[in-house]
């Protein structure tokens, strides 16, 4: 029941990523060409929600289901790693149009050369593990 | 219903689910990030032995891999019994676009013509899968998240790290796409 209810998440999000067509090369591409409002739309949708509901759950201070008081994590100041990082990230999503979420999707959608993308991708973490006291942040 | 929900979903339907799988990890104690689990996967196998950022209990982290694996069987549900008739609606613009740089609209979520792996053999296919797939790795775990954690989950909390990131995943992006592709294409 625990595993459960983590697969059926994911799978939820497998699903959206392919019926909203987040997870395709075609609309990043359009998204970076601004050349439609879809993707926009559903960012600031998702995000708009996520202010709106991450304040209430702030507000009325909601436990998780455990009962635990909920803590949002605090991103680390600063700006270099986030701003560098950012860049390579999307200079990557721009080539393969995926991030992290739907190259896993679009695998199990059937797009089997996607596994040389993810093998590629756990390449670049490693590399960032092997390189990461050298690099600003 | 089945073919209702078969059809592509308009933005805001979209919008609304991905902030409902976000607020679902959070009341479930946990959150809502897809590129740590690249950082997982390198840890459970054995990349401790290399460098002191994959020695953590990756175990703990069980439950973002079964969110994961939820991840790829979605994928294999929308293509099993969730595949509508209509073609993705892209833009006019872009497909205009794309054919100036021989990248022809075949109405499927991924033109066919690239993600093939014969495509991937080529140079071209090189540099945009597994050059891009290595920026992705190396660019998500730099910046500490992707879109998920960044952009949706990080904007949600109000992070000023978030937004900074946000601005760079457009700046590499734009930059690919306006002066990168027309020289690989």
């Amino acid at each position: 029941m625990k595993a459960l209810k983590f697969i059926f998440s994911g799978m939820l999000f497998g699903i959206i990523m392919i019926k909203s067509e987040a997870a395709s090369w075609y609309r990043i591409q359009e998204m970076f060409r601004f050349q439609s409002f879809h993707m926009y739309g559903i960012i600031s949708t998702a995000v708009l929600i996520g202010v709106l509901s991450i304040l209430i759950i702030k507000k009325l201070k909601i436990n998780d289901i455990s009962g635990n008081k909920i803590v949002f994590p605090i991103k680390e100041r600063g700006w270099r790693r986030y701003l560098l990082g950012g860049i390579i990230f999307g200079l990557g999503w721009a080539l393969t149009g995926a991030c992290p979420g739907p190259m896993f999707v679009t695998l199990g959608y059937g797009y089997l050369m996607m596994a040389t993308v993810i093998l590629s991708a756990l390449a670049g973490t490693f590399c960032y593990g092997l390189l990461k006291d050298k690099l600003p942040h | 219903m089945i073919e209702f929900i078969s059809q592509p979903w308009p933005w805001y339907v979209s919008g609304f689910l991905i902030a409902f799988v976000m607020i679902l990890m959070i009341l479930f104690g946990r959150t809502f990030g897809l590129s740590s689990n690249l950082r997982i996967i390198c840890a459970a196998c054995g990349a401790g032995k290399y460098s002191n950022f994959f020695d953590f209990d990756w175990r703990s982290q069980k439950w973002s891999l079964l969110f994961l694996a939820g991840a790829v069987l979605g994928g294999w549900i929308s293509a099993t019994f969730l595949i509508g008739d209509l073609p993705l609606q892209l833009s006019e613009a872009t497909i205009a676009d794309l054919a100036t740089l021989n990248v022809q609209f075949d109405g499927a979520l991924n033109p066919s013509q690239l993600f093939n792996i014969e495509f991937l053999l080529t140079i071209k296919g090189f540099i945009l899968f597994i050059v891009g797939g290595f920026l992705v790795g190396f660019g998500t775990r730099y910046a500490d998240g992707c879109t998920s954690g960044h952009a949706i989950t990080g904007l949600s909390n109000l992070q000023l790290p978030s937004l900074i990131a946000v601005v760079g995943f457009f700046i590499g992006g734009l930059i690919c796409t306006w002066f990168i592709y027309p020289l690989i294409f």
